[in-house]
């Protein structure tokens, strides 16, 4: 744990492997790619991540508290979709902002309060509400799948910002990934998060809020969401709702799952996600200099999603005396 | 009688409160709501949408109704066995495509395309169930892969052969009868969906593995311990699983006679869907194909009426996403607090206005009037013994009593010193008594009528009569067999204090003060079992008049003696003998003086008297105190009393001191000694009686002098 960058092999646990991949796969790629080197290259790697990131971020705050947000591309795409078409229907900017503010804030709130005082499987919940997000904004709010940015809104203009020639969505990542960083090791708050990850009933024995921290790490998840839907507005000049469908959703669990993050809760942090979002990322635009077919790409990502999960199943073993019941 | 209590004595008498509680205990109330949801469903979409329920337009959806509730079958078996399958769509998908590609571009029979799908599906099902089953991996995340997996392969393939299928001119007659004909009326698909339901329901309730998924789904730690190899059979569910989708695959390629992108597109959440708005239990162990059934055609119904209503893209997501929100919280919060609900509303209390009562304050005069004579009773068995509720002596002296161990306890003659168990029942033996050939006969708290033969041998007589027609709850079974005594001619005559109790819930009984006490009657010729009064207040004590031509029996609630005639002009009819007395009568017992002594558990007080006749206030108790507050009747004080023939009070004894025989449930007379139980003591009294017969014994007062 202690040594990254410097793999100790007498203790070598699953973010070690993944960091190691991660840099023999870039050492191979710089040798054996042409183009992969190159500066460009490389600020197109981080930026392709950093969307992926981001949204990794708010998923591993809730999988280390002992949950999982299936609604988070859902909330991502849709409320930045409705976002922009009350802006082209002509609703003002503060007021257009505000209603799509207070519908991420609802959409977290009911996971959060389904999880935390319904006790309903936070899968189920997620997965519900990400179904209903979905299918609500796209039948009743917007007319098309795509929805562009009005020209000259600010959105636009986050998308063309760069700072030394990186855009700024790699910055967006990096602080956020900072804050939650100290969020999590430095505040009461997020400490709190892998007690009551790494045993719900004990740290609510001992006084810890659990129920109303699930409200809010729920929420936090959904506002995350909604910050990687305008970064990706940004830089695309549009958001299409059919990134629901895709395997979008897959690619923020593998990130978490791959960097380390026990499903089981109570483990990891952001440098789990930094980890897992490198990997992806180098793998992501090796295949894609390499010219594989975006659905081959899907199949290999399944494949490593599956060989992750079987990884983590290992280390993190459940039996038939320690598993709960009804825990799927 | 004021307005008011009128008006309680209608609203809690006349208003059946108690069926809510019942109609609670019973478990088809788990299908109820998904059952409403059903009628409503097909009653709203059939009255919105013009020709819902034509032939042809029952017929084509009915079509896709076959192959969604095959997937459906096997998601349920997944969900009973406590995992969840959401590659059905995948495999469904790629099913299609073996079939489609068999077929098609092979050019092979159909038969050989059948085989195709099956293996696809097989095959798919056992990798998740070797990742699920052996590797206990997460079922939601890993069939969560298996079906990004699939699913992008079936985008590959797709892609690939759309062209070649376009082209193919493989064509069949057993294709298209499989896709387009009707049998009966309805469509191959259905026909198969309907068996493989029927084979899956029986597979489920009535075998082996089908009990070994339930319990797994149950509870697996339970399983596992009890030796069901519980690996295997989660793999086994998700085989199945596996096979349920991959028919289904093959039913819409030959229905589509193609495979297209859109095959088996978010087939996983409606199945789902399907499955818990049915009433199929995430976490295992509670559903059934039934309800996975009614789930389907909910689902599907739903979903295509919304579409021939015109409702646009994500219409369909958004109702499914709501329906299986809700549809899962009520799940969750009905299972959790099911068992607090029915605890809330079974007690349903009604109003009694008991009658005034003579007084038993030792010096009031009256004959009920208490002393402290049973004090002075030797003990038995002192500490030994817990809860003699009923004492009996056999012809050799020997005396014989219950325990709340199971057991009944023999003591040996002369000095009561020296004990033994005498037969191990398991429940509790409440009354004794003796036949004619020396079996000893039992009431058995909670299981029903026993006889115990003199050399020890357990049989169990009788533990349910009929059914009545109007009763909700199952009252065939016997819930507290109370008192037992035998006829003349053999046959046994015996009480059911109430039916909607357990015999330690006796306390709720007399609280909720309902009328459903019973004198039932066990024919040892036949070996069948009769109801010959039902509607008492806690029938208990029974006993046989001297001449064998009635008998006694108490109402305890009620503190009344009833008379049942077995022959003579009032035949089967019974009349009140006593009434109104202020304790609670027990068991009754013959005394040598050709009277009968009654005991008495405890004594009438006017505070609970009062409580009768306010029900509302009762409810009210057993919602808000905890049990220690409750009131219910006093049972520090209780005596024997003896009656005779007519029913008239000859004379009354108690212990007022409370140290050795406060509350007494029998009594038994045998050669000048009156021998004392109580439930809830831990002696057996032996009291001289003064000028008593000496030498009467109980068993030859029934069956003559020893032969």
């Amino acid at each position: 744990m202690s040594a990254i960058g410097w793999p100790n092999f007498r203790s070598l646990n699953q973010e070690g492997i993944v960091f190691a991949i991660a840099v023999v796969l870039f050492v191979a790629a710089a040798f054996g790619l042409p183009g992969f080197i190159d500066p460009n290259n490389l600020v197109a790697i981080v930026r392709s991540v950093s969307v992926l990131g981001i949204l990794a971020l708010g998923m591993a705050v809730v999988i280390i508290g002992r949950g999982i947000d299936l609604s988070a591309v859902a909330i991502m795409a849709m409320s930045v979709a409705w976002y922009l078409q009350l802006l082209n229907s002509g609703t003002p900017d503060g007021l257009a902002f505000a209603y799509v503010l207070a519908g991420v804030l609802a959409i977290g709130l009911l996971n959060g309060f389904l999880v935390a005082y319904a006790d309903v499987p936070a899968i189920f919940v997620t997965l519900a509400t990400g179904s209903f997000v979905f299918g609500y904004v796209r039948s009743q709010l917007i007319t098309q799948d795509a929805v562009p940015v009005p020209q000259g809104h600010w959105v636009e203009l986050l998308g063309g910002l760069r700072f030394l020639d990186i855009p700024v969505e790699v910055f967006v990542f990096a602080g956020l990934a900072f804050l939650i960083f100290l969020f999590l090791r430095y505040t009461k708050w997020g400490r709190y998060i892998y007690f009551a990850g790494d045993n719900p009933v004990a740290a609510r024995n001992i006084g810890i809020p659990v129920r109303p921290m699930l409200v809010l790490r729920y929420v936090l998840s959904a506002f995350v969401a909604f910050i990687a839907g305008l970064l990706t507005a940004a830089s695309l000049h549009s958001i299409n709702t059919r990134v629901v469908n895709s395997t979008l959703l897959y690619d923020i669990v593998l990130v978490a799952v791959i960097g380390g993050i026990g499903l089981s809760g109570g483990r990891g942090g952001v440098r789990n996600v930094l980890v897992g979002a490198a990997l992806i990322g180098i793998l992501l635009n090796a295949m894609t200099i390499i010219d594989i077919p975006l659905l081959y790409q899907n199949l290999i990502k399944a494949a490593i999603l599956l060989g992750a999960i079987i990884v983590d199943g290992i280390i993190n073993p459940r039996d038939e005396q320690t598993a709960q019941q009804g825990d799927i | 009688m004021s307005f008011r209590e009128r008006l309680q004595s209608w609203r809690y008498n006349l208003v059946p409160d108690h069926l809510v509680g019942e109609i609670l205990t019973k478990r088809w109330t788990d299908n109820a709501i998904p059952f409403l949801a059903l009628v409503a469903t097909l009653a709203t979409f059939g009255s919105v949408i013009p020709g819902f329920f034509k032939l042809t337009s029952l017929q084509e959806s009915t079509r896709q109704l076959g192959e969604f509730s095959m997937v459906v079958t096997g998601m349920t078996v997944v969900m009973l066995g406590g995992g969840i399958d959401l590659s059905v769509g995948s495999i469904f998908a790629l099913s299609c495509f073996s079939a489609v590609y068999v077929f098609f571009i092979l050019e092979q029979s159909i038969w050989l395309a059948l085989a195709a799908s099956l293996a696809t599906g097989l095959v798919f099902g056992a990798i998740n169930g070797y990742l699920v089953g052996y590797l206990r991996l997460r079922a939601f995340l890993t069939t969560l892969v298996t079906f990004i997996f699939g699913r992008a392969l079936f985008d590959i393939l797709v892609t690939t052969y759309a062209a070649d299928v376009q082209l193919s001119t493989a064509t069949s007659d057993v294709l298209d009868f499989i896709g387009d004909s009707t049998f009966w009326g309805l469509s191959v698909s259905v026909w198969l969906a309907i068996i493989l339901a029927i084979v899956t329901h029986i597979a489920l309730t009535r075998s082996r593995p089908g009990w070994h998924v339930l319990a797994v789904g149950g509870s697996r730690r339970s399983a596992h311990n009890a030796g069901i190899r519980v690996r295997r059979t989660v793999f086994m569910t998700y085989v199945f699983s596996g096979f349920c989708a991959s028919i289904g695959g093959f039913l819409i390629a030959c229905r589509l006679s193609g495979a297209g992108p859109g095959t088996g597109l978010n087939l996983e959440i409606m199945a789902l869907t399907a499955a818990v708005v049915g009433g199929v239990s995430l976490g295992g162990g509670r559903g059934s194909v039934v309800k996975g059934l009614m789930g389907a055609i909910i689902v599907l119904t739903m979903t295509n009426g919304l579409i021939r209503l015109g409702y646009g893209t994500g219409t369909n997501q958004m109702v499914l996403g709501i329906m299986l929100a809700v549809a899962v919280t009520i799940d969750i919060r009905w299972l959790k607090n099911r068992h607090k609900v029915l605890n809330e509303v079974y007690v349903a209390p009604v109003y009694l206005r008991m009658g005034a009562t003579q007084s038993a304050a030792p010096g009031s005069g009256t004959p009920y009037e208490l002393d402290n004579r049973l004090s002075e009773a030797d003990h038995i068995g002192l500490g030994e013994l817990e809860g003699p509720e009923d004492v009996i002596l056999d012809r050799d002296d020997n005396l014989y009593c219950g325990t709340r161990h199971g057991e009944i306890i023999r003591f040996f003659a002369p000095d009561y010193v020296r004990s033994e168990v005498f037969a191990h029942i398991g429940g509790f033996p409440l009354g004794l008594a003796f036949d004619k050939s020396g079996n000893l006969i039992s009431c058995v708290g909670a299981m029903g009528l026993y006889s115990v033969s003199p050399d020890r041998e357990v049989k169990r007589l009788s533990a349910e009569t009929s059914r009545s027609w109007t009763s909700i709850v199952d009252d065939a079974r016997m819930r507290d067999p109370n008192d037992c005594d035998v006829a003349p001619d053999g046959r046994i005559y015996f009480t059911d204090s109430t039916k909607r109790y357990d015999a330690h819930d006796w306390a709720l009984d007399s609280i909720e003060n309902r009328a459903t006490g019973r004198l039932l009657v066990y024919d040892p010729k036949d070996g069948s079992t009769k109801t010959l009064l039902d509607g008492y207040r806690y029938t208990n004590g029974v006993c046989m008049a001297h001449d064998g031509k009635s008998l006694f029996f108490a109402e305890s609630w009620a503190c009344r003696v009833h008379r049942y005639w077995l022959e003579g002009p009032k035949a089967d009819t019974a009349e009140c003998v006593i009434r109104d007395m202020p304790g609670y009568p027990d068991n009754i017992n013959r005394a040598s003086d050709g009277n009968y002594w009654m005991a008495w558990l405890g004594m009438r007080t006017p505070s609970f008297d009062l409580s009768l006749r306010h029900p509302d206030m009762r409810k009210r108790m057993t919602r808000r105190l905890p049990q220690d507050e409750w009131l219910f009747p006093n049972i520090n004080t209780g005596g024997v009393v003896k009656f005779n023939e007519k029913g008239g009070i000859v004379e009354a004894m108690g212990d007022l001191t409370g140290g050795a025989h406060p509350m007494v449930t029998s009594m038994r007379e045998h050669k000048g000694y009156l021998f004392v139980g109580g439930i809830l003591n831990n002696r057996i009294g032996r009291y001289k009686i003064s000028g008593a017969d000496p030498n009467w014994t109980s068993p030859a007062s029934y069956w003559g002098a020893a032969s």
